[in-house]
């Protein structure tokens, strides 16, 4: 084996290099000690002669974009359209002079020409609206966004708004580039007058609403969302954007009072069950789960009871009984969870009765770790006998099983499924009386 | 190191050995000793060209990752900048350049913009008042980079989102760039094929460039005989279908990046003892998957059903090989066996990596969800039931299983039923909604504009007939020893390597119809060559096809075009080149929205 390729390899392949790899799922710590790691065996075999230099380097362990900020973005604009007479491109120069060769007689295509090639060319001499246009024609028969967009930042800067967008309405590719590049420097403004000018409406109420993101602040976020309700979304989206502030603006209600429930220590609930995280931001379902956990048996009046936020939301029966069942299932809340699924019919008899299927309760239940009699009871409850079967085996509810054995009068399975019973258990004694016993006529 | 890359029909090595000159006359342009500052993002792409060596061969003494603040201290004359050309790392440059310490030695400063310079960027270190402190500002046109003796990419993450749903067509400017590379070292593409309007733009541009380059008549013999230019969006069933193959499972389950795989270590040995003592146990095993592997390059493009066979009689015979060396008796016996031994280990660690992925991905393939998941999958594809609410996404939704993976789904039924009813895609996007959390209304509109999830309009559904065409489906399909290309999918064909498949034989004018159902224009064009550089096939031997994927390529049709090239009397080699390596999850993640 060749050491050297050997060790090249291990450098770009090895995992022990983790400084030069994307890993977002490491926390901040351990990227650092990746990175010191990094430059530490680094020395192995990059170094070997001057050793001391690495052991200085200081590594933040800050990944990289973490710096981005939109603000940021907001400056290169403003610096971009206020440069007083200042041309854009001619300052772009190699700093040692190779391109210093520019001639003022370029004509737009020429020009274009070396723009592409990353040499000085003034833009400033195109003067007349028909040059400009040329210009921007020119660039775009030549795909080049990077040209492209230097035009477009040059016609951005001394035409006006009106004739700008009126030009590039006619001129779809150039538009589309403008576009993003209004949104890559994050010149909201300037983007929104393109949206109302080309009658983009939609187009124009999403790039608003895009905004939310990047606020933190809870009660700005909230007040910024308030500004998105009646923008010309589709009716289906106007409905979503709504209950998007609603449910903000209920979040940070329910979350201030909880905060204050559980600081001053006096309920059961918070007590024995830690809030892990916030509910602010959380989406509608996680919310619901949350007011199932904590509020349950609050009455409809308050704004952190779950049977209001399902009114106020229009949360389809079956979504709520999921949630519900889920949330009070890992509190062991098994009354709750036999409440939710019976029914009393104008007779006053009660029937169980469940709009996901028993089938799933089933599921979440043992998902939560409920008790054997609990799934037992809710097993028994599946209409479908193949899918009882199935799941009685599965989560070991013996007595459905042979139960249900029983009935299909299967003494083969029985049999079988002694097997896989304890031995000497009260279930083996079960299926033996069951095998032994006279009064049933075994189908086979 | 690369001989890999020239195991093809084309040599592909040609093109590495080219972009590393090109890396060391830049690098030479810095006299003196030098450090770099890499844009993470770049190390990946640039690993696949050039290894350390070649940059220590050029003085490079130090690399450091970009980061804000302080440049690292390095005592070297300069600093060079590897970055692609974003704004935000534009920042991240100004904020080292301005920290540096005036009273230590001075050190020079360079950029090199990977693929492009960009004036944009150049003019953001203007306004930072740093754009005078680089000597040397450069670009380093790495545009199509070598994965494998038939594979080129790009990896350029937002080719698609770009072009289609930004209308940028930076990156389709860079493809052109790549292929008039190519074409300066492999010869002028006779024939131009192409389906979809990116298709369309970047045949136009290398036509155009190609008008402009007049000036150096290319004299070199062509080794390919046609290009087909394929856009994504006349395929976007394709990537969002879980691949069945083992190394399209491999990318599904752990995301192969740049050719290199992280794996749970788990299931895989400590290597040496004592050496890995040291190392954290947790630590993620890092495998390099390419063809130079002889064991990978057999069992890569199987489906994954398949590869268990292979493993185990490879098993035996590499057991048999080792029990050989019972029978030497003589010297000379014992000396052949000896000499035998490094290539029967390497064969041995081999084996083992890849039972151990093997069982790793068993794991998730007889999972009950994986099952249940892939049965829908094929449901839709066929045809069945992709005009209602499926009940197993509905669960999913319920389960909050991952958003990606449900927004998969659903763009599958909405594909392969072009378009879903509004009753149906309004309860879907609700469930999500209120599930996963409003602002993902954003990221649904943008779905909508690539055309993966949206309402069928004219209540027309075309996706039988193009099934039933190009032949999607496949009942009976064959996973051990394949007829067809549906072994991919167990049982659908890919569309865009059918597209392929049907222009080289019989060609394209036999399917018109389903053509003008698809987006897009397709197309043919010409690039005349002199009489000289004209080929005379000799009979028997095959054509040479470049497939562009726009927009992103998986390997599950990667693998489907290596199946046609080794078809017998298939008649022609593929050699494939896309802007990304994508699969669904890659692709549906590059569209959804985040903050700025």
């Amino acid at each position: 084996m060749n050491r050297t390729k050997g060790d090249e390899e291990e450098y770009w392949n090895s995992s022990k290099f983790k400084a030069f790899t994307f890993d977002d799922e490491d926390d901040e710590l351990s990227q650092l000690k990746e990175s010191k790691r990094a430059v530490n065996s680094l020395r192995d075999f990059v170094d070997d002669d001057d050793d001391d230099d690495l052991e200085r380097v200081s590594w933040t362990g800050e990944p990289v974009g973490s710096r981005t900020r939109p603000g940021s973005f907001q400056s290169l604009s403003d610096a971009l359209s206020d440069t007083p007479a200042k041309s854009y491109a001619p300052e772009l120069g190699r700093p040692k002079g190779e391109y210093r060769d520019y001639s003022n007689d370029w004509s737009p295509s020429d020009t274009v020409r070396r723009l592409r090639k990353g040499k000085v060319c003034s833009l400033e001499r195109f003067r007349s609206l028909q040059d400009k246009l040329q210009l921007l024609e020119e660039a775009v028969s030549m795909h080049d966004g990077n040209v492209i967009t230097a035009v477009l930042i040059f016609l951005k800067r001394t035409l006006s708004k009106e004739i700008l967008f009126r030009e590039l309405e006619v001129r779809q590719i150039a538009l589309r580039h403008l576009i993003h590049f209004l949104k890559e420097i994050g010149d909201q403004k300037l983007l929104l007058d393109l949206f109302r000018f080309l009658d983009r409406t939609e187009e124009l109420a999403l790039s608003h609403y895009r905004e939310h993101l990047n606020i933190q602040d809870p009660d700005k976020r909230k007040e910024f969302l308030k500004t998105c309700i009646g923008l010309p979304f589709s009716a289906e989206d106007s409905a979503h954007i709504q209950d998007h502030y609603t449910l903000l603006e209920r979040q940070i209600i329910i979350e201030a009072n909880d905060r204050h429930l559980e600081s001053a220590g006096q309920t059961e609930i918070f007590r024995k069950h830690p809030r892990k995280a916030s509910i602010l931001n959380m989406p509608l379902v996680t919310t619901l789960f949350y007011s199932c956990f904590y509020h349950y048996t609050e009455a409809e009046g308050t704004f952190s009871s779950p049977i209001n936020l399902k009114k106020t939301f229009k949360i389809p029966d079956k979504q709520y009984v999921l949630t519900a069942l889920a949330a009070r299932a890992k509190l062991r809340a098994w009354n709750d969870v036999d409440a939710l699924f019976t029914t009393k019919n104008w007779l006053g008899y009660t029937k169980k009765r469940a709009p996901i299927g028993f089938h799933r309760v089933v599921e979440i239940l043992h998902k939560n770790n409920a008790p054997v009699q609990i799934l037992q009871e809710y097993v028994n409850l599946v209409e479908d006998v193949d899918t009882k079967l199935n799941l009685a085996t599965k989560f070991k509810c013996h007595d459905v099983v042979i139960d249900t054995y029983r009935d299909l009068k299967d003494r083969q399975q029985l049999l079988a499924y002694r097997s896989k019973v304890d031995k000497g258990s009260a279930e083996e004694e079960k299926i033996d009386a069951l095998l032994s016993s006279s009064q049933i006529r075994w189908k086979n | 190191m690369a001989a890999h890359l020239s195991y093809g029909r084309v040599n592909l090595n040609v093109l590495r050995e080219a972009v590393r000159r090109e890396l060391r006359e830049f690098l030479d342009k810095c006299a003196g000793s030098k450090a770099i500052v890499w844009d993470e993002y770049l190390t990946g792409p640039f690993g696949l060209i050039a290894q350390y060596s070649l940059l220590k061969e050029h003085e490079v003494e130090k690399m450091f990752t970009l980061k804000g603040s302080r440049l690292p201290a390095a005592d070297v004359k300069n600093i060079i900048f590897f970055v692609r050309p974003r704004l935000e790392l534009m920042d991240i440059i100004a904020e080292n350049v301005l920290s540096e310490d005036r009273r230590g030695p001075t050190r020079d400063f360079h950029i090199l913009f990977v693929p492009r310079r960009s004036l944009l960027c150049e003019q953001r270190l203007k306004d930072l008042g740093v754009l005078g402190s680089f000597i040397h500002r450069e670009e380093y046109s790495l545009d199509l980079i070598p994965f494998d003796g038939d594979l080129l990419s790009m990896e350029s993450e937002c080719a698609f989102k770009e072009c289609y749903l930004e209308g940028d067509q930076t990156s389709l400017y860079h493809a052109a760039k790549g292929l008039m590379t190519l074409q300066a070292l492999y010869g002028t593409i006779p024939q131009i094929f192409g389906k979809g309007e990116c298709a369309r733009q970047v045949a136009n541009m290398m036509i155009r460039m190609k008008r402009e380059f007049t000036g150096s008549q290319n004299s070199i013999f062509p080794v390919f005989d046609n290009l087909l230019l394929l856009d994504r969006n006349v395929d976007l069933l394709t990537p969002l279908a879980t691949q069945l193959t083992y190394e399209g499972l491999i990318d599904e389950i752990y995301g192969i990046q740049n050719s290199y795989v992280k794996l749970p270590p788990e299931k895989f040995a400590p290597k040496k003892q004592g050496d890995g003592a040291k190392d954290l146990p947790t630590e993620a095993k890092k495998l390099q998957l390419n063809s130079a592997e002889e064991l990978y390059a057999e069992i890569r493009d199987k489906n994954f059903n398949a590869v268990g066979s292979v493993l185990s009689k490879k098993a035996k015979i590499i057991s048999a090989a080792f029990e050989e060396r019972h029978n030497a008796k003589t010297v000379g016996e014992i000396k052949q066996f000896v000499s035998q031994l490094p290539h029967m280990q390497a064969a041995r660690g081999s084996l083992a990596n890849h039972t151990s992925i093997a069982e790793l991905i068993k794991d998730v393939t007889t999972s009950e969800d994986f099952f249940d998941k892939l049965t829908v999958e094929q449901e839709f594809m066929s045809g069945i039931d992709t005009d209602k609410v499926n009940n197993y996404i509905e669960d999913c939704i319920a389960q909050k299983h991952s958003l990606i993976k449900v927004l998969r789904l659903v763009c599958l039924q909405s594909v392969c039923n072009s378009g879903l009813k509004q009753k149906v895609l309004d309860y879907y996007k609700r469930e999500i909604l209120q599930t996963y959390g409003y602002e993902h209304i954003l990221t649904l509109h943008n779905l909508e504009k690539a055309g993966l999830l949206k309402p069928q309009t004219g209540g027309r559904n075309n996706y039988p007939t193009i099934r039933k065409t190009l032949r999607l489906w496949m009942d009976d399909v064959n996973e051990q020893n394949p007829t067809d290309i549906s072994y991919v999918y167990s049982g659908y064909a890919p569309l865009s390597v059918r597209l392929a498949q049907l222009l080289s034989r019989p060609g394209w004018r036999s399917i018109e119809e389903v053509l003008r159902i698809l987006p897009g224009p397709h197309f043919e064009e010409r690039q005349p060559l002199p009489t000289g550089l004209q080929k005379k096939r000799q009979p028997g031997e095959n054509r040479v096809t470049l497939v562009f994927f726009l927009g992103g390529v998986t390997f599950a049709e990667i693998a489907a075009l290596r199946f046609l090239s080794q078809l017998e009397d298939g008649g022609t080699e593929y050699v494939i080149a896309t802007t990304k390596l994508i699969n669904g999850t890659s692709w549906i993640e590059a569209l959804m929205e985040k903050p700025f």
